[in-house]
């Protein structure tokens, strides 16, 4: 009885306040916390582009060679060097990963061997990036002797993003229904053939997501390519893929030297001189602009394809 | 009666037609097929042997010629130097000075966002903010170095003028800063997978929200959200370029955050900068620093791993 008193019913109803209170106080400090990282990511955009834009408007900038002046150096090897370092690391990362997932998820058996990928997988996307460029200075740059050329960065950059490309098209391919495979292995499909024409058919679009996201890191990529040794002074271009002779294909450009943008970036910033700095900013902003569009459309994509599949 | 039996006898008896039966150029080529699909599968197993193999090849080298315990207990590093001594620790302290600085910052800003965005935001702001942390995830460090040396650092020193040009405080708090997504969608995940039904309990009770959120989500979650943490902690730990640009050069046995020092990362890529000759104690001593930093992280992977795999099977 003693609990109904008014007194005491006043002071629950004012606990009630206080806790209600916490929680408004409460969701305010989340929404501030979220704030964080969009606030940074617009900071530091419109920072680099003030920073850069006197760069980024003029033209030349993106034709013209690095400098020792720094009114006049470009980015023009950086974004060839980057152009072709990226079709190495796409070709080297992405059968090699596709395939791993597809072995992963259709026919490794339940055992210690499978279970030994797996581990090694998960922990590959662990691994920090500059051990890659550790593996690729011992061994691409010294043991195979491959210099430091387009096909170490390309190859460095690919074993990177293999565990995201691995994990991207598991994910994919875990979502597709078990009836679809049984329907085909129902008339008569071998193993091979329901991956073929259906499993990797069905997974095009995670696959995908997967791959332009692990792209987008490969280009923002630094410590492995600088680890290899590539951080020269590079006023050239390297011999062009494609030729305008038979056979029309020309692979000197793998073993030539090359820079990326990232790396034409930190060349620029790690100089004293503060005109070096403009040209870093807008390095930047090319940079940023880039992965956020990549990424931005992965992310999309991915979301669409959430909505959209019904099995 | 008759006519069935012979009926069955006749289906029992072996007459699969030839189209039908095992063929052996279509078996061979799914084992053909399986066999390079495993390969490729195994080509993970031989980038951590490779990356292994190499550490400690080159490591090998390095402690042919200084010992263990000088590498593990000598306060200087100073491999390029006239005289050379190669105590490991102050590039440690460098590195874990940046990570405890970046801890400070993502810990409690990530854990409040995953509680946030898993017991209190709505499924728009939700559906709104994934994306914008995973495009923070995705910007590429280099841009956070430059970030960190020409923008944080002035606008500390504004507020601490002493505060040297390179220091690990800026670079620590832009690391803090990149990893605040990791750990922010690594605990929701964890308290996303906490059942509903002790939600609905604590609120039949007459918790609020946030009570809910504090005194049964959080502690129910907790295991994942330490895996978070670790996690981050291993990122911290082997991040490159922001420490490369923002923190120094110059190794320095202090665990002071407004010194400049140099992290075992930013160690490598001084060297690896330079042109060191293929095979001197040099080169191979990057390959030793390499070694430790893989250390450290494998630990800490292995310890995120084991944790996260606890809670997931508690429910």
């Amino acid at each position: 009885m003693n609990n109904q008193s008014p007194e005491n019913l006043q002071e629950v109803r004012a606990m009630i306040q206080r806790h209600k209170l916490n929680d408004y106080i409460f969701s305010i400090i989340g929404l501030l916390c979220l704030m964080v990282g969009l606030i940074t990511l617009l900071t530091l955009f419109i920072d680099l582009i003030l920073q850069g834009y006197p760069k980024l408007l003029s033209l030349s900038f993106y034709t013209d060679f690095p400098s020792r002046r720094a009114s006049s150096a470009g980015l023009l090897s950086a974004l060839v060097g980057s152009s072709l370092v990226m079709l190495v690391t796409f070709l080297s990362a992405v059968p090699m990963g596709v395939m791993a997932a597809i072995y992963l998820e259709e026919y490794a058996p339940k055992n210690w061997f499978s279970d030994l990928i797996e581990i090694n997988v998960s922990n590959l996307a662990a691994v920090p990036s500059i051990i890659y460029g550790l593996l690729a200075l011992g061994l691409f740059v010294y043991i195979l002797d491959l210099g430091q050329s387009i096909v170490t960065a390309g190859l460095t950059l690919g074993l990177l993003i293999l565990p995201v490309v691995i994990v991207a098209t598991r994910e994919s391919i875990r979502s597709i229904p078990i009836a679809i495979r049984e329907a085909a292995y129902a008339v008569g499909a071998t193993k091979w053939q329901v991956v073929y024409d259906h499993v990797i058919k069905y997974s095009f679009g995670g696959i995908l997501t997967g791959v332009i996201i692990g792209m987008a890191r490969a280009i923002g990529e630094t410590a492995p390519i600088i680890t290899i040794g590539a951080l020269t002074f590079i006023a050239f271009l390297p011999p062009s893929p494609v030729t305008t002779s038979a056979p029309f294909l020309n692979f000197e450009w793998l073993s030539s030297g090359f820079t990326v943008l990232p790396i034409q970036m930190f060349s620029w910033l790690s100089r004293p001189s503060e005109a070096f700095h403009v040209n870093a900013a807008a390095a930047g902003v090319i940079i940023i602009l880039v992965t956020l569009i990549m990424n931005g459309f992965a992310i999309r994509m991915r979301y669409k394809m959430r909505k959209n599949i019904k099995w | 009666m008759n006519t069935v039996t012979q009926v069955l006898n006749n289906s029992l008896t072996p007459q699969i037609s030839d189209r039908l039966s095992k063929n052996f150029t279509r078996h061979l080529k799914e084992r053909v097929i399986e066999f390079i699909l495993m390969l490729a599968a195994f080509s993970a197993v031989l980038t951590t042997a490779a990356i292994m193999g190499i550490l400690l090849y080159e490591s090998y080298g390095f402690f042919e010629h200084v010992s263990v315990t000088a590498f593990l207990t000598d306060t200087v590093w100073t491999p390029l130097f006239e005289n050379p001594r190669y105590g490991i620790l102050p590039l440690v302290s460098g590195t874990l000075t940046v990570t405890g600085v970046a801890l400070v910052i993502a810990v409690p800003i990530g854990t409040i966002s995953a509680i946030y965005l898993s017991e209190f935001a709505s499924h728009r702001v939700r559906e709104t903010v994934k994306p914008i942390l995973e495009l923070l995830a995705g910007v590429p460090t280099i841009v956070f170095g430059f970030f960190a040396l020409l923008f944080i650092t002035p606008l500390l020193q504004k507020i601490m003028p002493d505060l040297p040009t390179f220091n690990m405080l800026s670079s620590g708090i832009v690391i803090g800063i990149m990893i605040i997504p990791y750990i922010a969608s690594l605990s929701e995940d964890a308290m996303r997978a906490v059942p509903m039904s002790m939600r609905e309990g604590s609120y039949a009770m007459g918790a609020t929200r946030f009570q809910t959120a504090i005194r049964v989500v959080t502690p129910a979650a907790v295991s994942g959200i330490v895996a978070a943490y670790i996690l981050g902690i291993s990122r911290a730990i082997g991040e490159t370029m922001v420490v490369a640009i923002a923190a120094g050069q110059q190794p320095n046995l202090t665990f002071n955050p407004m010194d400049a020092a140099a992290t075992i990362t930013a160690y490598i890529v001084q060297v690896a900068m330079g042109d060191l000759p293929h095979g001197s104690i040099g080169y191979q001593s990057i390959f030793a620093a390499g070694l430790v930093l893989m250390l450290m992280t494998l630990t800490l992977n292995i310890i995120g791993h084991i944790t996260r795999k606890k809670y997931s099977e508690r429910y």
